[in-house]
């Protein structure tokens, strides 16, 4: 058995119209590398289901996402994403707009096999008001409450970017927060992972071992991709590039600003992206932030 | 500038802020943002030690962590809360959050999502975020450094992301009573929602403002609380606490031109 694929088979797995989930948070642990490569490549129309970083900002600068499944988009640091900003802002995206937990909840109830779980997220706001979708159930018990119920997210796709993984598809994530990737790879057909460092078997102490978040039955396809997150952080071993986040961010307030995005960073591939970025001694070394 | 103040109005704030956590027990106390956070170490550090706190990452600290670069300075962890934890604790109801929305309004629904028409917003902010979620199950309180009628809204907030004491929204059935907002300090007054019908009231007046200017840069009518005074002044020992926890001043970028605590009235 071996799992090991690159980026550009991944996402030759990958059809119009698709339901992808992405791992990570903000503008930490995503699997940047994959998504470059579904920059580079045809695919579109794709329904996005992500805690939103530059994942969700590159995809819709790029035309590539028809909806938008998502709780916020932000860089952390820089607040607003400059790119889901411009394209939500013109109108130009399906939404179903959740609450985090929702979000986390409606993944779980797809990794059970569950049409939907209970919760009281969402009610008396606008999010149910503008989803006429999700729907409420009453309490079947005495107490007869109305909860909403978070139907489940079924995904064809999860992408996600750990730290370790070997050919088999087990994985290691080793940053302080695990974040939702666990779930993300439970609600897919399919989960392809990218990681800093590939062995072809790992061979771990308890210690170390407890940072498997998921199974390796659910891992479809593993790629090598070092500083394959960048520019989103990968704790423990490098933060976020925020120089390269500033001329992200300024793409969006040019004329052509992503066209000469992709020009410079997408387009040429990830050896001269890591190039352009000063190689990856300096992206893998880059400071983790400290708040 | 002045510069015969000893505080600045961040400082007044940030223990304006901390007041809101009194009474709460061991709940996780999360303030996002700058003063919030100060506000929520302060309160730790002196009447709340009860209160839990991360390192605004994912581990629990006992000693609230200075803001920004630490230096020599080595974080003592006590315990572990991920996100994944965090929802757990939300959906629990042991939290009390303070956090800074976009729009509020009379009923202290909040918005976090975008201003203007919701298919085609003048502007996206950052989502609905947490606060569906954390609305409906623990205690809330907000944080505004621009008073006006920008964020205090007529009407209801153009995006309801968080719930509030608006009876059109909720249906039978629904437990209303997890549901607790309890503070907004703003950059003005402290304001809560102990009113008739939890209609929002002044609790009490920074220096130099009065209830007048308050009242023009909110979009919907205040009431005055009965023992409304003048917002404490920050002691010399909670000063000593906030410029030990944040020796960078960060806390000085978070009202616009860091003006003096006291202001003397135009």
């Amino acid at each position: 058995m071996n799992k090991l694929m690159t980026t550009a088979e991944v996402v030759a797995q990958l059809r119009d119209g698709m339901t992808i989930g992405f791992g990570g948070w903000g503008p930490r642990r995503k699997p940047m590398a994959i998504v470059r490569e579904i920059l580079r490549s045809d695919v579109k129309d794709l329904t996005v289901v992500s805690y939103g970083g530059p994942d969700v900002g590159m995809l819709c600068a790029a035309g590539k996402v028809k909806k938008l499944i998502f709780g916020f988009a932000t860089l952390d640091a820089i607040p607003l994403e400059p790119w889901y900003r411009k394209v939500r802002e013109a109108g130009a995206l399906e939404l179903m707009e959740l609450d985090e937990g929702m979000w986390q909840w409606g993944l779980r109830a797809a990794g059970m096999r569950v049409p939907f779980l209970p919760t009281r997220c969402g009610l008396a706001t606008d999010v149910t008001k503008l989803n006429p979708e999700l729907k409420t159930i009453q309490s079947p018990y005495a107490d007869g409450e109305v909860l909403l119920a978070m139907p489940a997210l079924k995904l064809d796709v999860a992408l996600v970017h750990v730290n370790v993984a070997d050919s088999l598809g087990n994985t290691l994530i080793q940053g302080g927060d695990p974040y939702f990737d666990h779930l993300v790879a439970r609600a897919a057909d399919a989960c392809y992972v990218s990681a800093e460092r590939v062995e072809e078997r790992l061979a771990l102490t308890p210690d170390q071992a407890r940072f498997n978040t998921f199974e390796r039955y659910l891992v479809k396809g593993v790629v090598h991709a070092p500083c394959g997150a960048h520019p989103t952080t990968c704790a423990p071993e490098y933060g976020w590039d925020m120089a390269h986040f500033k001329r992200y961010v300024a793409s969006a307030a040019e004329d052509g600003g992503w066209q000469a995005y992709m020009d410079e960073f997408v387009t040429p591939g990830e050896a001269a992206y890591q190039g352009k970025n000063g190689g990856i001694e300096r992206m893998g070394t880059l400071p983790l932030p400290v708040f | 500038m002045s510069n015969n103040t000893e505080f600045t109005l961040a400082e007044l704030m940030i223990v304006a802020a901390s007041e809101a956590w009194r009474g709460d027990g061991e709940v996780l106390a999360s303030g996002i943002g700058v003063i919030p956070r100060l506000g929520a170490s302060l309160a730790k550090l002196t009447y709340a030690p009860e209160l839990l706190m991360t390192d605004s990452e994912c581990f629990l600290v006992e000693e609230p962590i200075p803001l920004g670069p630490r230096g020599d300075h080595v974080p003592k962890y006590s315990g572990y809360m991920s996100f994944e934890r965090v929802f757990e604790c939300v959906w629990g109801g042991r939290r009390h959050a303070m956090i800074g929305p976009t729009q509020i309004d009379r009923f202290g629904q909040t918005n976090l999502s975008v201003v203007g028409d919701y298919r085609k917003p003048r502007a996206a902010i950052l989502g609905v975020r947490g606060l569906p979620g954390n609305s409906i199950n623990h205690i809330n309180s907000f944080f505004v450094p621009n008073h006006s009628k920008r964020v205090f809204v007529e009407g209801e907030v153009d995006m309801v992301s968080g719930v509030g004491f608006n009876p059109a929204r909720w249906e039978p059935g629904m437990r209303q009573d997890f549901m607790s907002i309890r503070r907004i300090v703003t950059d003005l007054c402290v304001m809560d929602f102990e009113g008739p019908d939890h209609a929002i009231r002044v609790r009490s007046l920074h220096p130099g403002v009065s209830f007048d200017e308050v009242q023009d840069k909110t979009g919907f009518p205040l009431l005055k609380a009965a023992d409304m005074g003048e917002t404490p002044h920050p002691t010399a020992a909670q000063l000593d606490i906030i410029r030990r926890l944040d020796p960078h001043d960060l806390r000085g970028a978070q009202v616009k031109g860091n003006p003096p605590g006291i202001r003397v009235p135009v």
